[in-house]
């Protein structure tokens, strides 16, 4: 290779290391608009302002990512200055070294004194913040859910309320001057799992004989969406989330709803009949029925939710029937069996659940 | 074996390194010390949280005469190290021997005291959280003072037959340092299963 | 070969050529029953691109079946078989004995001595490693598998109780996963009483531990964490196999066991093992990075301090992996500082790498390349790493590809490049044969291309929600574009590995040939032939200072007179 191509080779991979530089520092830039771009990128997001535990969770991030975008523009500047300016040029002595340094004892101290002092800040700033959420004070109006999650679906029971439903939670909408917070005690049935709705709350694990808890304290209404995030199985990819944030009336009448026992339709007495002589009422509940198990989720008003199969599958009639037939079509590994119904049981089932306002 | 020297260098002391086999065991020790420190953990934390089975105080008896065997058996090899040190190669099989005679009482106690507890008290591993831990416990240092004992007969049967001199003290010593461990395992085995848990 | 390019004028025997009518059958038995530790080094090396290979299959794979959501490519049951035997093949398959390979081939030369100080313990370690990571591979086939069942791990690389009990894993994939990790981390115990016995005992004459290159250091330090990190999980793993094969209760919930014990024991490993695997690239790092940038390591006795500090430190963070458990908030508070404070010895290194550059004259050649990306890409990990050890923000993003992303970052940013840059480096020494340059630079640009397609992206997804170990997601969740980004930069990754594995084949019977001293370094390892006769050197080496080689070559301006 000539000189003059050696020189250019040098000298362009120079440049594209600079522009390597300078692109991570743009990056490391972005991640401070990070907030305001993923809001608008997802509907689900980490910097959301929808509930005051991630409010808070918000404001810590923020002043970390600050930080330490700081730290690595300042640094990786450094280093993208350092491999431009000192590069080996082609006109420079081969055989000279440059002048050996082998250390200074100030130097190593600065920059020992200065992360420390770095990290106090960090921890005295997030010490305030783990003991503001986790040792939150609880409001005698919060309202109290049980959530107890099982190998894929979650179960959620509203111990003062009395009622039980699965995988749609709802909750009423706080504010800042009545704060109504929903606390929700966390359990397990069988592994462990965790509770993950990124616009309310941090998550929070669910371990068998292992009681946790945690809050969420929603200021705007709406559906949030979320999914179990600790690895449960086969499916968990799809123990998903639903819940919903309710006006003070849509909560009311929706809690009116679920204390109904369950609609006895005289039309589909032959489902219902099909229903309490196959095995199912060994794992569902349907209130007021003789169906009191508790393994799988309670179907009392299984027509109030809009999904099955927590989240896997839209609720309808098409969808309803083909989870009755064969639950692997949906969600392979969950522990629903098939139930062998013949073609005329399929349909008489799904006409009784159908009734389950 | 001559060595070049790469620089002219001033007059340094001679140059002395530790011995690789005393640093290995003592690498092994640390390593095993780890294990170990796992399940006494795991015991320590689940003293008293069996919801149901035999509890310790309702079924253990404290080894005694196992733990002075075990215990004294450290001092006899102690004993033979230094016999070898001097060449007395017939106190070194004495003392040599003493120590396996030691630790096989110690086997042998613990498993009429395992054979007690399963058969008499119907108490196995799968009882409860207590049977878990203490046989898990228990049975890992047994598992190394078998180990050790399979060791020491072996330098026995070689002292014996006369294969055995002062040349290899130093490689007595190494092992002698694993029985030392193993025994001082067994301070804190004894302390946290007979005296804490209980 | 000749003598006069040794720098050592008369240290080395003319060597008699290898015995070229060697059958097939005498070169394996020789490899086979080695004890030598170059070749034992060469096979762990071998060993760990082979997993390394396969191990990015399982990646590809993956990540083809969430290039869409709702993709079918994998049904859930092989894709999480997939994803726990590219975790655990990579941690323990690839990553430890790449990086115990590099030491097992390089700390004798570069203390000096003939071999490691128990060559017989050496093999049998390398053989129990490699055996352990056979048997987890056989898990494919073993059990139920190949008959559409399979019996390959599918719990995760954690392997969380109680999902790991007979009741929720039935058949044998879990004790696969155990047993292949006890015995090859047997394996690795024995190598690691090896290095420490080597280092403290078999140091050359004037070899002070302070004169010991920082790659050794690095190597004693790891060693000796490995001694206290691997056992944690052998014991952790002896429980659960009693608890699944003898009715033992230690992570039964039902009897009252608890599964948060079984984190606690496997983070107490977990933690400190991506310390044992990325502190021996900062060692590698420690050699290229001056001798390319043309000047000693800026602040060798600070490099040691740190590294030691870095050790002992890291044993303090574990639940760091566990702030959404349930822990109380002055434990959660504990592990913040602890977790931060780790990051101070580790920023210390950056800062020296960088002072040791500043001044220097840089040469860009495939080593020094990978090592410069490896520091940019270790300080962003490193910053990463400190964003999540706030506990309120982990509280969203553990769990999430935020948490893979940095991950990967290190593994693949800092260890990966690191161990790609110490094989162009070394490779001359091994081979007598240099690697191709033009290949090396293809490799180099394709990977970081790919590689921060790939993991810049993945910090998106996590802040956008996206949990992981999730087989497929769903399509309204804003998610679908990113992903395909990441699988596309997984893909480029993929093709720059195969032009490197391709590089390491081609240059063995093609390279130009090396020579004793291609690169003009400094350490011992650069004094004897490429490649070293068994016997390392023929005169044991004496030094007096850091870099023997540079007192060798520079007379009158030697280290020995300015070293603290």
């Amino acid at each position: 290779m000539s000189q003059q191509m050696q020189r250019r080779y040098l000298k362009n991979s120079a440049i594209r290391r600079a522009l390597w530089g300078i692109g991570i520092f743009l990056a490391s830039v972005q991640g401070c608009v990070a907030a305001d771009s993923a809001r608008a990128l997802s509907p689900i997001n980490i910097f959301s302002r929808s509930s005051t535990p991630v409010m808070e969770i918000d404001h810590l991030a923020l002043f970390v990512f600050a930080i330490t975008g700081a730290v690595f523009v300042v640094v990786a500047g450094l280093l993208s200055f350092v491999i431009v300016r000192y590069r080996a040029r082609k006109t420079d002595d081969d055989t000279s070294e440059p002048p050996q340094i082998y250390g200074s004892t100030q130097i190593e101290l600065a920059w020992t004194v200065i992360p420390v002092l770095i990290v106090v800040v960090l921890f005295l700033s997030t010490a305030r913040v783990i003991f503001a959420i986790q040792d939150a004070p609880k409001p005698p109006s919060a309202l109290d859910v049980t959530v107890i999650a099982h190998q894929f679906w979650w179960e959620f029971r509203y111990p003062e309320l009395g009622i039980v439903t699965a995988n749609e939670l709802h909750v009423p909408l706080s504010d800042s001057k009545h704060p109504k917070p929903t606390y929700l005690k966390l359990m397990s049935a069988d592994v462990d799992h965790s509770f993950w709705v990124p616009q309310l709350a941090g998550k929070t694990d669910l371990i068998p004989n292992h009681v946790n808890e945690t809050w969420i304290d929603p200021l705007r209404p709406g559906l949030y969406l979320g999914q179990c995030a600790q690895f449960c199985g086969m499916q968990h990819a799809k123990m998903l989330l639903r819940v919903y944030v309710d006006t003070p009336e849509q909560f009311a009448a929706w809690v009116k709803d679920q204390r109904r026992p369950g609609d006895k339709d005289p039309q589909t007495a032959v489902g219902r009949h099909v229903f309490e002589t196959q095995a199912c009422m060994n794992c569902h509940t349907v209130a007021g029925t003789a169906a009191t198990g508790r393994f799988g989720p309670d179907l009392t008003h299984l027509m109030s939710r809009s999904t099955i199969a927590s989240g896997a599958v839209p609720n309808n009639p098409q969808n309803l029937r083909e989870w009755l037939k064969e639950p692997d079509h949906f969600k392979q590994g969950s522990l629903m069996p098939a139930m062998q119904l013949n073609d005329q049981q399929l349909d008489e089932m799904v006409a009784y659940l159908s009734t389950l306002h | 074996m001559s060595t070049l020297s790469v620089a002219q260098m001033p007059q340094e002391q001679p140059w002395q390194l530790p011995s690789r086999g005393r640093v290995a065991m003592t690498a092994l020790i640390i390593g095993e010390s780890a294990i170990f420190t796992i399940f006494v953990v795991a015991y320590v934390f689940y003293i008293g949280k069996s919801p149901f089975g035999p509890t310790p105080r309702q079924i253990l008896e404290i080894p005694i005469f196992n733990t002075v065997c075990l215990l004294s058996s450290s001092f006899t090899i102690w004993l033979a190290e230094r016999s070898i040190e001097k060449n007395r190669m017939r106190d070194f099989s004495l003392w040599w021997s003493a120590t396996v005679v030691l630790g096989l009482i110690f086997i042998l106690g613990t498993a009429r005291e395992w054979q007690r507890l399963i058969y008499h008290d119907g108490f196995t591993i799968r009882t409860n959280l207590f049977g878990t831990t203490f046989y898990s416990l228990v049975g890992l240092h047994a598992t190394h003072v078998v180990v050790g004992l399979v060791m020491l007969l072996l330098v026995l049967i070689f002292t014996l037959t006369g294969h055995v001199n002062q040349r290899h003290a130093e490689r007595v010593q190494v092992l002698g340092l694993y029985w030392h461990f193993v025994d001082a395992v067994w301070v804190v085995v004894f302390t946290v299963v007979y005296i804490v848990g209980r | 070969m000749a003598d006069q390019t040794l720098p050592i004028p008369g240290s080395l025997d003319v060597v008699s050529p290898q015995s070229a009518d060697e059958t097939f059958l005498e070169r394996l038995h020789d490899w086979v029953v080695t004890v030598d530790h170059k070749k034992l080094g060469i096979l762990y090396v071998l060993y760990a691109t082979l997993f390394l290979l396969v191990g990015g299959a399982e990646a590809v794979c993956i990540r083809i079946q969430l290039a869409f959501p709702n993709n079918h490519f994998l049904g859930p049951a092989t894709f999480n078989r997939l994803f726990t035997m590219h975790g655990t093949t990579m941690v323990f398959l690839m990553g430890m004995p790449m990086v115990f390979g590099f030491a097992n081939y390089l700390v004798p030369l570069m203390i000096g001595a003939r071999d490691m100080a128990f060559p017989r313990l050496n093999a049998f370690s390398f053989w129990l490693t490699a055996f352990g990571g056979f048997l987890l591979y056989f898990s494919f086939i073993g059990g139920f598998g190949l008959y559409g069942v399979g019996s390959a791990p599918d719990v995760t690389w954690w392997a969380y109780a109680p999902l790991t009990a007979r009741a929720f894993s039935p058949g044998h994939s879990t004790d696969y996963w155990a047993l292949s990790l006890i015995a090859s981390g047997f394996g690795t115990l024995g190598t690691a009483i090896n290095i420490i016995a080597t280092i403290v005992s078999m140091r050359c004459k004037g070899m002070t531990l302070l004169r010991m290159p920082l790659f050794p250091w690095l190597m004693f330090v790891v060693s000796g964490l490995t001694l206290i990190t691997i056992t944690p999980l052998t014991a952790a793993q002896i429980m659960l196999v009693i608890d699944r094969y003898l009715g033992a209760h230690f992570f039964d919930t039902m009897a009252g066991g608890s599964a948060v014990i079984w984190m606690h024991f496997f983070w107490i490993f977990g933690h400190p093992e991506v310390y044992v695997l990325v502190l021996p690239a900062f060692g590698i790092a420690n050699e290229i990075i001056p001798v390319f940038s043309r000047k000693a390591i800026f602040g060798y006795p600070a490099m040691v301090a740190a590294s030691a500090a870095i050790a002992f430190v890291s044993l303090s963070v574990w639940a760091h992996h566990m702030f959404t458990v349930g822990m109380t908030s002055g434990a959660n508070t504990f592990f913040v500082l602890s977790t931060g404070l780790v990051g101070v010895p580790t920023g210390i290194k950056i800062f020296n790498w960088l002072a040791t550059m500043w001044g220097g004259k840089i040469r860009f050649a495939t080593p020094m390349l990978f090592c410069t990306a490896f520091v940019f890409q270790f300080l962003f990990a490193g910053l990463t790493g400190i964003i999540q050890s706030v506990a309120p923000v982990d509280w969203q993003l553990h769990n999430s590809y935020f948490v893979i992303a940095h991950f990967h970052y290190v593994l693949v940013g800092a260890i990966v490049f690191n161990v790609f840059a110490g094989i162009y480096y070394w490779y001359p020494k091994v081979t007598g044969r240099m690697m191709s340059e033009t290949l090396g630079k293809w490799h180099f640009w394709l990977f970081l291309i790919g590689f921060h397609m790939t993991f810049d992206t993945m910090h998106f997804l996590g802040i956008l929600g996206m949990p992981r170990s999730i087989y497929t997601f769903e399509a309204d969740r804003g998610w679908n574009n990113l992903n395909m980004i990441v699988s596309i930069g997984g893909i480029i990754q993929g093709i720059a590995v195969l032009i490197f594995a391709y590089n390491m084949v081609m240059s063995y019977y093609r390279g130009p040939r090396a020579g004793v001293d291609p690169w003009d370094a400094w350490t011992l390892e650069w004094t004897t032939t490429s490649p070293p006769p068994e016997y390392n050197f023929a005169i044991e080496p004496v030094v007096r200072s850091r870099r023997p080689l540079w007192d060798l070559k520079h007379p009158d301006d030697p280290d020995w007179k300015y070293e603290q």
